[in-house]
C-alpha cells in the first residue's frame, strides 16, 4: 500500500506573523508591552518574541517539512525563519517595518495572510497581540481562519496558546495536516483593560486539539463545544419577573441570543422578561437594577482554559454585587447558574473552578461543589476553590 | 526483545460481492418446485412479492474465494488482541460447535416449550450460574449487548418509579466521566437527565461530589467499577449506600467483570442490578465475532419489571411465563441464545474456581505487561499518583513521547498493524488522559504473545524517532492504508446495507 493517504492529499498553506517586541515588559515588571516598548528598552529589556518563533518553527518545520508557508516581512515575520529546506515560503509584499513595529503593522500583515487564503494563521506573541489577530481577522472575514498563538507575551490569559512554542508547532502541524479531520473549536481572546480588569475581546476559531482531548479519528461524535441547544434549553426556563444577569463569555451570550436579543459576549447584560435592560453594565448599574428586582439569577460562563468562574474578566460582578444577588434571590449564591460545554469542561487542567473575589467570607460560600450544566439535559459538578 | 516477524496483510482490492453478480450466474441449481408445492400458487397472492430479491448472482467458487478473502482482512483481530476494556479473549472453539448442533441451530422460538426443554434448562441453569456469581436474584438474556443492557436498566427504573409515583419527580441519573458512555446515553434516551461526575486526583470521582449531586431528584446512579483504566474504587459500597438512603437505584455497569470474576458480588456491594457481557467475559466471541448478550440481572424487588418472557422451573418442566408488570420487551423472544448456551459451556467447564483463578490470572498479565511496558522510554501511567495497583487493565499514556515526536497514539496504533497483531484501544470519549492507551491481556494470552505484543510497541515507538514518516503515514502492510474518516460520522454517508449504499452514493 502507498503511503499517502486522502489527508494528504493537498499541500496546505500556513501564514505567519510574528510580534517581535511581544514579552519585553515581563522580565521589567510591566504588565504588558503595548504601547511601552520604549519604556521596556529603557528598563533593559531584551527581545523574547523571535527567540521564541525561532523555536516554534525548528520544530513545526522537523515535523511538517513539506509545506506553503506565507510570511509577513522582516520583523514581522520573515527574519525569524528557520533554515527551512522543503517549505515554499512567500513573503508578503510591502514595506519592511522597522525594528519598533505597532499594532498596525500586525493588523496589516493579519489582513494580508488571511487574503493569501492560508489555512492556518499562526502568531507568535501574547494576550495584546491575539488581540490584534483577532480582530483584524473578523475585519476581513468573522472568524473564517483559525489562528494559533506561539505564547511569547508577558500575559497569556487566551484559550489560544500552544503551552510551549514546541506544542504549538505540534498543534499546527497536526492541524495543517488534516484540518477536516480534527476541525475548530471556538477560543476566547482575553487581556487586561486598561483599568487593569481581564476582559474578553472577542472570539477566534482555533485548531481543535487541545492538549491531550483530541478525539481519535472515526471516534464517535467530537465533543460538542456547540452551546446554541443548551442556550435554548435555558431560555426556555426563564421565569417571568425575575432578573438574569448574564456574564460574559460566548456560552453564555448564546442565551441572549436564543432570546433573540443584542446581548454582548464581552460584558454583563442584564434581561428581564424577554427585555434587555442593560448591556455591558457596570458595577453600578448592576446594584441598581438589583435593588430594583426582588428575584435575580445570575447566570456564568467560564472564563478561558483556567477555569475562572469569578474574579477574572468579570470583575463588574464585584462583591457588593454578588451580596445583593444573594439578598435577591432566596437559593442566595447556590442559585447563580453555571454554563460550560463539555469541551471547555474536557479542556480544563482539573475538575476545578477559580474564584478570586477581595471578600474572603463570600469566596468561602461560592467555594465546594457545583453544578455545571453542559448540554440540554446534561450537567457535571466541579469543585469551586477559592 | 524477540526477533519480529515479517508480515504483510493479504490484499484484495475486490469488489462487494453485490458487485460480482451477473445474471443468470449460479452456484448451485435446485430442482423446480413440485407444481402442487410452487409458492407462486400454493400461498396467498397478498404474500407474494412482486420483483425477485436482489440477491448476488455468483457461483460457488466465486461466494468461497470472496469470503475468504474477507476473513483475511481482519486487520490484525485475529492476530494478538490485547484491545483494552473489550476483554478480548480466546473463545473456544467448542462453543461453535456446541451452538452449531441441530439442538440448537435448527430451533425455532415459537416452537412449544415442551419442544424446547433443553434449551430452557440451559438458560435457567445459567442464570442461577450469573446469580451465583452476583447475588442478584434473577437475569434476563434479552438485552443484544452490553449498551442494551443499560438501557434495560433505565427502563426498569421508569418503571419502577412510575410504579411508586415518583417517576415525575425522580428525573436525574448519575454517571461519572470514566463510565462507559452507553451509561448517560441510554439515561438520556429514556429521558433522565444526566449528571456526569469528573475524576478527580485518586483517578475516580469523589463521594463529595456525588453527595454533592443526591436529592430526592435522583433517579439512579450507574457505574462501572474497576472502571476502564483498571482503577478500583474502593469507596463504592459508601457510594451505593449513600444513593439508597435519597431513595435511588444503584446499577453496576460489570463489563469490566474480568478482573474481579469470583472476587466479588454486586449484591454484596448493595447494588439493585447489574450487567454481564457474555460476548466478552464468558467465552463468547466480541465485535465482528458474533451477536452480543448484556446479561441484566436485578433483585427481587426489580425483577417485577423485568422484561417478559421469563424462564421457570416447575413441576411440568422448564416453561416461559410473561411478566405481567414487567417493562415489555426490549428484544424478541428471549435474546441470542445460541450465545447463553455458549456462555454456559464455558462458565460450566470453567467453574467457580477456575474463574477466580482466571481473574487472576488475568490481573497478573496486566501488572506484568504495565511493568515492561513503563521500561519504554515516552510511556507513563494515567493517574501514576494512584501507587494501587491496576487490576486487569491499566490507561497508559504517550504524551511524553508525542511531544518528544510528534507521532501520537493514534499513528502507533496505525503503524502496530503493520505487524499482524490488534492495535491497541485508545479510551472511550472524551479523552481524560492526553495521546491514551489501554491494552488487556486477559487470562487466555501465553506469556509469549503479551511479550510479543509488548515488542512490537517497543519497535514501533522507535521507528517514530528514527523514521516519524513511516509511522505517520501508516499502516503500509495492511489490507488498507489510512481511510477518509470525515463521513464516518455522517448519516448522509454512511451504509451498512447494499441499499443504502446505492442510495447515498447516489447510484439508485
Ligand atoms: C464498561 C462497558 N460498559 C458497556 C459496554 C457496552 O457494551 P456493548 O458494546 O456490548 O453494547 C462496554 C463495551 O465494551 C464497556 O466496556
Amino acid at each position: 500500500m502507498t503511503s499517502s493517504g486522502p489527508w494528504a492529499a493537498r499541500a496546505r498553506v500556513l501564514g505567519i506573523v510574528v510580534n517581535p517586541v511581544a514579552g519585553m515588559g515581563g522580565r521589567v515588571g510591566l504588565h504588558g508591552t503595548d504601547g511601552q516598548v520604549e519604556l521596556a528598552r529603557a528598563r533593559g529589556a531584551e527581545p523574547v518574541a523571535p527567540a521564541r518563533a525561532r523555536r516554534a518553527l525548528a520544530r513545526l518545520h522537523e515535523l511538517a517539512p513539506d509545506l506553503d508557508v506565507v510570511v509577513a516581512p522582516g520583523a514581522l515575520g520573515a527574519d525569524h525563519l528557520p533554515d527551512a529546506t522543503g517549505w515554499r515560503v512567500t513573503v508578503l509584499d510591502g514595506p519592511e517595518p522597522g525594528a519598533e513595529t505597532t499594532a498596525d503593522d500586525t493588523r496589516a500583515a493579519v489582513s494580508a495572510l488571511v487574503a493569501a487564503g492560508v489555512d492556518l494563521l499562526l502568531f507568535v506573541g501574547g494576550d495584546g497581540t491575539a488581540r490584534d489577530v483577532a480582530g483584524a481577522v473578523w475585519a476581513v472575514c468573522d472568524d473564517c481562519v483559525p489562528v494559533l498563538g506561539v505564547p511569547a507575551g508577558v500575559k497569556m490569559h487566551s484559550a489560544v496558546f500552544g503551552l510551549t512554542p514546541e506544542t504549538a508547532a505540534l498543534a499546527a502541524s497536526r492541524h495543517l495536516a488534516a484540518p477536516e479531520r480534527h476541525g475548530t473549536r471556538q477560543a476566547e481572546v482575553v487581556d487586561r483593560d486598561a483599568a487593569g480588569d481581564v476582559r474578553l475581546y472577542g472570539t477566534v476559531q482555533v485548531p481543535a486539539l487541545p492538549a491531550g482531548v483530541q478525539p481519535a479519528k472515526g471516534a464517535p461524535a467530537p465533543l460538542a463545544d456547540d452551546a446554541t441547544a443548551l442556550a435554548a434549553e435555558v431560555a426556555a426556563e426563564l421565569e417571568p419577573g425575575r432578573l438574569y444577569l448574564l456574564g460574559p463569555g460566548a456560552t453564555v451570550d448564546q442565551v441572549g441570543h436564543a432570546l433573540g436579543l443584542a446581548t454582548t459576549p464581552l460584558g454583563v447584560d442584564a434581561v428581564c422578561d424577554g427585555r434587555l435592560l442593560a448591556v455591558d453594565a457596570d458595577e453600578a448599574t448592576l446594584l441598581d437594577l438589583l435593588a430594583r428586582h426582588d428575584r435575580a439569577t445570575l447566570v456564568l460562563g467560564v472564563v478561558g482554559g483556567q477555569g475562572f468562574l469569578l474574579g477574572r474578566g468579570n470583575q463588574q460582578l464585584s462583591p457588593a454585587v454578588l451580596r445583593a444577588l444573594a439578598a435577591a434571590d432566596p437559593a442566595g449564591l447556590a442559585g447563580i447558574l453555571v454554563l460550560a460545554t463539555p469541551a471547555k469542561v474536557g479542556a480544563l487542567p482539573e475538575p476545578v473552578l477559580h474564584v478570586d473575589l477581595d471578600d474572603p467570607e463570600l469566596a468561602a460560600e461560592l467555594a465546594g461543589y457545583r453544578r455545571v450544566r453542559t448540554a440540554p439535559g446534561r450537567s457535571t459538578v466541579l469543585r469551586v476553590e477559592t | 526483545m524477540s526477533e519480529l516477524r515479517n508480515y504483510h496483510a493479504a490484499v484484495w482490492d475486490e469488489p462487494l460481492v453485490m458487485e460480482l453478480s451477473a445474471p443468470g450466474r449460479r452456484g448451485n441449481v435446485p430442482p423446480a418446485p413440485i407444481a402442487e408445492l410452487d409458492p407462486a400458487t400454493a400461498l396467498p397472492g397478498a404474500v407474494l412479492r412482486q420483483a425477485a430479491p436482489a440477491l448476488p448472482e455468483v457461483a460457488e467458487p466465486d461466494v468461497l474465494r470472496h469470503f475468504l478473502h474477507l476473513s483475511q482482512e481482519t486487520m490484525g483481530m485475529v492476530g494478538i488482541s490485547l484491545f483494552g476494556t473489550c476483554t478480548m479473549k480466546y473463545n473456544p472453539r467448542v462453543g461453535e460447535q456446541l451452538s452449531g448442533r441441530d439442538g440448537m441451530a435448527e430451533l425455532h422460538p415459537d416452537q412449544d416449550d415442551s419442544t424446547l426443554q433443553g434449551l430452557l434448562e440451559a438458560v435457567h441453569r445459567f442464570d442461577l450460574m450469573l446469580r451465583g456469581l452476583s447475588g442478584m436474584d434473577r437475569f434476563v438474556f434479552q438485552p443484544g449487548g452490553g449498551a442494551h443492557a443499560a438501557y434495560t436498566h433505565t427502563a426498569v427504573t421508569r418503571a419502577y418509579f412510575a410504579d411508586r409515583g415518583e417517576l415525575e419527580q425522580r428525573r436525574e441519573i448519575i454517571t461519572t466521566a470514566q463510565a462507559h458512555p452507553c451509561n448517560p446515553a441510554t439515561a438520556s434516551a429514556a429521558g433522565f437527565d444526566v449528571i456526569t461526575l469528573p475524576v478527580e486526583e485518586d483517578g475516580y470521582a469523589s463521594l463529595d461530589a456525588l453527595k454533592a449531586v443526591l436529592s430526592d431528584r435522583t433517579a439512579a446512579l450507574m457505574i462501572n467499577n474497576p472502571d476502564d483504566m483498571g482503577i478500583y474504587n474502593p469507596h463504592i459500597k459508601e457510594w451505593v449506600d449513600a444513593v439508597h438512603e435519597v431513595g435511588g437505584l444503584c446499577f453496576y455497569d460489570h463489563a469490566n467483570f474480568n478482573g474481579v470474576m469470583g472476587r466479588l458480588r454486586a449484591r454484596e456491594l448493595g447494588f439493585d442490578a447489574c450487567m454481564f457481557m457474555l460476548h466478552k467475559t464468558f467465552g463468547v466471541a466480541k465485535g465482528g465475532g458474533g451477536p452480543a448478550v448484556g446479561a441484566y440481572g436485578c433483585s427481587e424487588e426489580l425483577a417485577t419489571y423485568l422484561p417478559g418472557p421469563l424462564v421457570e422451573a416447575t413441576e411440568d418442566g422448564y416453561v416461559r411465563r410473561e411478566n405481567p408488570r414487567g417493562v415489555g420487551r426490549v428484544r424478541e423472544y428471549l435474546g441470542n441464545l445460541n450465545q447463553v448456551v455458549k456462555a454456559f459451556g464455558w462458565l460450566t467447564a470453567m467453574g467457580a474456581d477456575g474463574i477466580r483463578e482466571a481473574a487472576d490470572i488475568s490481573v497478573l498479565a496486566n501488572n506484568y505487561m504495565e511493568v515492561r511496558l513503563l521500561e519504554l522510554k515516552g510511556v507513563t501511567k494515567a493517574f501514576p499518583q494512584m501507587t494501587k495497583r491496576r487490576l486487569e487493565m491499566t490507561r497508559f499514556s504517550l504524551e511524553e513521547y508525542t511531544a518528544e515526536t510528534g507521532i501520537t497514539a493514534v499513528d502507533v496504533q496505525n503503524r502496530m498493524g503493520d505487524y499482524g497483531i490488534d492495535a491497541f484501544w485508545l479510551s472511550h470519549e472524551p479523552w481524560i488522559v492526553p495521546e491514551p492507551f489501554t491494552p488487556e491481556a486477559g487470562e487466555t494470552w501465553s506469556l509469549e504473545d503479551i511479550d510479543y505484543w509488548i515488542d512490537v510497541l517497543a519497535h514501533v515507538l522507535e521507528e517514530g524517532r528514527s523514521d516519524p514518516e513511516l509511522v505517520r503515514t501508516a499502516p503500509h502492510q495492511q489490507v488498507v492504508g489510512q481511510l477518509d474518516g470525515s463521513s464516518l460520522d455522517d448519516p448522509e454517508k454512511w451504509a451498512t446495507t447494499w441499499r443504502a449504499h446505492r442510495r447515498k452514493s447516489g447510484r439508485g
